[in-house]
Order: structure tokens, then C-alpha cells, then sequence
């Protein structure tokens, strides 16, 4: 085994790691975004608003990132009002952008759906005792409806989160020296791919183990609720007979 | 409707607006099923009014059109006086007028739930000051001091940190009942809140009940507990099929079944 070798590629494909991150956080927080909107949409009860979600999910569930990214980097420059636009073609016409874009379409589409499920989730009776207390629709949604919705969508919102780690991958198919982009050069310039794809493949899932941890320990921290008992240390009293 | 006592009558004919709660024929349909058909109660300061009948007989759909959990097709509710307004809706069916009346009186009508619905992502201390200090915007330091006298008074103050999926049954039914105290409702309504406990657990829910009673509060409870109906409530009301069958005095009604119903349905009770 050529160790100088594994090590001199390691490093520089972990040089190109700030850049991967840099298209994650942009994708997954525009996604979030998104997400939010149409999800607010669907849960709105408009008919449009239903029509309108349902379609953009049917789109940008059904079809591949990968189309989903081509389509938006070499197709929409094909539009002269997309190259004549002062505020659409400097984004379009940057890779870097196209992909956080593309990205961002993508994951909303699932993460709305995660959300959908989670709103619907919340056991019905927590809510009619808010109502019950006199909550505004606003303090129902912030009290009671957000938090346990939040805590319901965690798993596979962690899950949908690592998904996208692995898709900054496809920046490298138009022309961005992200991790894969970078790692697909030293093969080229080296005819050794299995050393360097070796070498991706391990950041890529040290990666992902840090995100699934993360996302494991915020999952903890908000559910003390869902653990088992404290240890009970003092003995519960009886009611008293006389109140 | 066979009325066996004074307390009925009166119920019946004069509206008085100095009334803690009062209803007037509500009326409500889940599709062509009529499961209320024009109920009318009065409860005054003071009052406990146990709710019986069989099962589907309306007496949860009452609870919830009175505090619009449900909305009633028609009819009128008066807390302490006020009109709860209705407006017609599009489709023809009414809708409150007014959300923010609706969830002012809701805040004076504290609801006590067959499965206790506390809000299971928060500790029972803020169950307790989450309603006080977001709805009537009460200071926190205040309602927490309220919190921990009432979860003493109902004998979990131990537990005050605990979450509700971490306490047996009856802790939480006692939990939701000094949930419902710490709002300072003027009727409390209490939907079979022994219904969900294992036997050995309903008693220490009552005592809290039986307390409340005494010190005055005024209750609508639906509750298949008759020692609660025949010796702690003022007057018992027994629907059957989305009607007043029969309302009076407990010890009368028991001693002196006004109607064949109520007799049958007491004896089905006692066998
Ligand atoms: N949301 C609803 N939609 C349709 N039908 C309903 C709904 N809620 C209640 N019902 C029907 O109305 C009738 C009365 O129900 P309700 O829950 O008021 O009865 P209940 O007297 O409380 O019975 P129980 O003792 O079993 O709690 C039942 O036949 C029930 O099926
Ligand atoms: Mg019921």
C-alpha cells in the first residue's frame, strides 16, 4: 500500500472540503426555506395552494437531481429572458449557484412532504386542549403544534439532510472542484481510481457519521419526554384525605 | 320532558342571566345523525351537574359544543351572562362570530379530558403556567407560585418535573385538573375524566373532584361514576339519544327514577 500516496490524496480532497459544505448549507437552509413556503401553502387549505404543492413535489420528487440540475444550468440559458435578466442570469450562469438552486428545489420537495406527515402527526387531543385553554391559533401553532411537529420530523429530516451530503457530489458534473470534482481530477491525472474513490468515499462517510450525530444529539436534547423515567427518588405522596 | 324537581323547572322556563353557564335547545348533526336534539341547562354559581347516560347518547358532543370544540348547529351558550355571538356561515351552517370571544370564554371554561391530553413535550409545571401566561398574559413568576400550590394541593408537587408519559394514569388526570384551576375557570367541564384509569386509580381522582365541589366550584361533569353523581353533585341530568330524559335532585332521582329510561339505566349500573 502506498501510503504517501492515500495521504497526499486525502489531504487534497479535504481541501475541497469547504467548498462541499459551502453547497450543502446553502442548499439544505434555501431548501428549508422552500420547504416552509410550501408546506405553510398546503397546510393553508387553499385549493391552488394545494394544487400548486402537489405539483412542484410530483415534479421535483419524480425526476432526478441530476436532470433536475442540467435542465437548470444548460437549459434555462437556452431562454433569451433568462440571458437578458439582470437579477435571474447572474445566477444561472454560475455553476456554483445552479447547483445550491438545484439543490435547494429538490430537497423542499421532500422536506415539505416530512413536514406534511409531521403536522398531521401531532395526536389531535393536544390540540383541542389548546383550543380548549383559550390559545390563539398563533400560541397553538408556537406551544403546542410546532414543537411536537418539530420532534416527529427530526428523523427523517436527518435523514434527508444526509441525502444531500451525498448529492453535493453532482456539482462536479458542471465543473465544480467540490470533493468529487476534485477527486475525479487526481484520478484522472493518476490512473488510480481505486485508491482516490477510496479516499472520498471514507470523508464522505466521516462526514455523514458527524451529521447523523449532530442530528442524534439535538433529537435527544428535545425529547426527555420520549426517554425513560428519572429514577424515582422520592416516593409519591398519597392525596391527602383532607384537601 | 318529564321534570321530577323544582331545580328542573326552573332549569326549563326562567333564562337567568346571572347563570354561571347557560344553554338553550342546542341542537347538533354529524351528518343526518341528530345527536343533540335541543338540550337546555342552566349551572349557577356553585352548581355541580353530573351528566349521565348510555353510551353515544351526546353527552361528550354537549361538552365540546359548549366550548366549541364542536360548533352546534344551533342554540345559544351564555357564560356568566355573555352571549357566545354566532354568525351564519356560507354553507349555511353557523360559525362563531367573534375567534377572540371564543377563546376568551374558552379561557373561563376549563376542560378536563377522559385522556388527559396534557401536552406531553412539557413537564407538568408547564403544563400548568402555559395557558396562564399566554392566554391571560399573567406573569410567569406569579403562575408558577400558583402552579406549585395547586400541584401540592392535588398531591403531585413531587412530580412537578416530570414529563406526563412518565406518571401513572391518575397522577395525570390530577395534573390536568390542576392545569384546569390554574386557569381560574369560572365552570369547569369534565369529560369522563375517570373513564381511562385502572380501577385503583379512579379514587384519588375523585378526591379531587369531591374537593372541588366543596369549596365551591361550579362543575359539568359527564361521568359514569354514580357514588360522584348521587352524593357530590347539586342535580344530574341523564341524556338518552340526544335528549334531556330527566333532570333533578341526585338523592331523589335515585330513590324515585322519574322516567323508565333512567330506572333502566341505573339498574344496568347496579348489576
Ligand atoms: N366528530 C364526529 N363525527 C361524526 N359522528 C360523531 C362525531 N362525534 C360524535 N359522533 C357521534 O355522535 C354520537 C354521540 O357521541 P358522543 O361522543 O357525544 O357520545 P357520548 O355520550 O359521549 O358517549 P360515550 O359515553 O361513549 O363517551 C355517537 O353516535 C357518535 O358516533
Ligand atoms: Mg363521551
Amino acid at each position: 500500500m502506498d501510503f504517501d500516496f492515500y495521504l497526499s490524496t486525502m489531504w487534497s480532497v479535504l481541501k475541497a472540503l469547504p467548498l462541499t459544505l459551502e453547497i450543502w448549507f446553502f442548499g439544505i437552509a434555501f431548501g428549508l426555506i422552500i420547504a416552509t413556503g410550501l408546506t405553510w401553502l398546503r397546510a393553508s387549505g387553499h385549493r391552488l395552494g394545494e394544487y400548486f404543492t402537489r405539483g412542484y413535489v410530483f415534479i421535483f420528487r419524480g425526476s432526478p437531481l441530476l436532470v433536475q440540475l442540467y435542465l437548470i444550468y444548460f437549459g434555462l440559458s437556452q431562454f433569451d429572458f433568462v440571458r437578458h435578466s439582470p437579477i435571474l442570469w447572474p445566477i444561472l450562469r454560475d455553476p456554483m449557484y445552479c447547483t445550491i438552486v438545484a439543490m435547494a428545489l429538490n430537497t423542499a420537495a421532500y422536506e415539505s412532504e416530512i413536514f406534511r406527515g409531521a403536522l398531521r402527526a401531532v395526536p389531535v387531543g393536544q390540540i383541542e386542549a389548546a383550543k380548549a385553554f383559550g390559545m390563539s391559533a398563533f400560541t397553538r401553532f408556537r406551544l403546542v403544534t410546532l414543537p411536537i411537529a418539530l420532534r416527529l420530523a427530526l428523523p427523517a429530516y436527518s435523514t434527508e439532510i444526509i441525502l444531500m451530503t451525498k448529492a453535493t457530489a453532482l456539482a462536479s458534473v458542471v465543473t465544480i472542484m467540490e470533493m468529487m470534482g476534485t477527486a475525479q481530477k487526481i484520478q484522472h491525472d493518476t490512473f488510480r481510481p481505486i485508491e482516490v474513490l477510496t479516499c472520498a468515499g471514507v470523508i464522505y462517510l466521516l462526514l455523514n457519521l458527524s451529521i447523523a450525530r449532530l442530528f442524534a444529539w439535538v433529537e435527544y436534547l428535545l425529547s426527555p419526554h420520549l426517554r425513560p423515567a428519572p429514577e424515582q427518588s422520592q416516593q409519591v405522596k398519597p392525596v391527602p384525605e383532607v384537601l | 320532558m318529564p321534570a321530577s324537581s323544582a331545580a328542573a323547572a326552573k332549569a326549563a322556563s326562567s333564562p337567568d342571566d346571572k347563570a354561571a353557564i347557560s344553554v338553550k335547545d342546542m341542537r347538533k348533526c354529524f351528518g343526518d345523525h341528530e345527536v343533540l336534539k335541543g338540550i337546555s341547562l342552566e349551572a349557577h354559581k356553585g352548581d355541580v351537574i353530573s351528566i349521565l347516560g348510555s353510551s353515544g347518547s351526546g353527552k361528550s358532543t354537549l361538552l365540546r359544543c359548549i366550548n366549541l370544540l364542536e360548533t352546534p348547529d344551533s342554540g345559544e351558550v351564555r357564560v356568566d351572562g355573555e352571549l357566545i355571538r354566532m354568525k351564519q356561515g356560507r354553507d349555511g351552517h353557523q360559525t362563531p362570530a367573534d375567534t377572540r370571544q371564543v377563546e376568551r370564554i374558552r379561557a373561563n371554561l376549563a376542560m378536563v379530558f377522559q385522556s388527559f391530553n396534557l401536552w406531553s413535550h412539557m413537564t407538568v409545571l408547564e403544563n400548568l403556567v402555559a395557558a396562564p401566561t399566554h392566554v391571560l398574559k399573567r406573569p410567569r413568576a406569579e403562575c408558577l407560585e400558583q402552579a406549585e400550590a395547586l400541584l401540592k394541593r392535588v398531591g403531585i408537587w413531587e412530580r412537578r418535573n416530570y414529563y406526563p408519559p412518565h406518571m401513572s394514569g391518575g397522577q395525570q388526570q390530577r395534573a390536568a385538573i390542576a392545569r384546569a384551576l390554574a386557569m381560574n375557570p369560572k365552570v369547569m367541564l369534565f369529560d369522563e375524566p375517570t373513564s381511562a384509569l385502572d380501577p385503583e386509580l379512579v379514587g384519588e381522582v375523585l378526591r379531587v373532584m369531591r374537593s372541588l365541589a366543596e369549596e365551591g366550584r361550579t362543575m359539568l361533569v359527564v361521568t359514569h361514576e354514580m357514588g360522584f353523581a348521587r352524593d357530590v353533585s347539586s342535580q344530574v341530568m341523564f341524556l338518552h339519544k340526544g335528549e334531556v330524559d330527566s333532570v333533578g335532585e341526585p338523592k331523589e332521582m335515585f330513590a324515585r327514577p322519574p322516567t323508565q329510561q333512567f330506572k333502566q339505566f341505573i339498574a344496568n349500573f347496579n348489576k
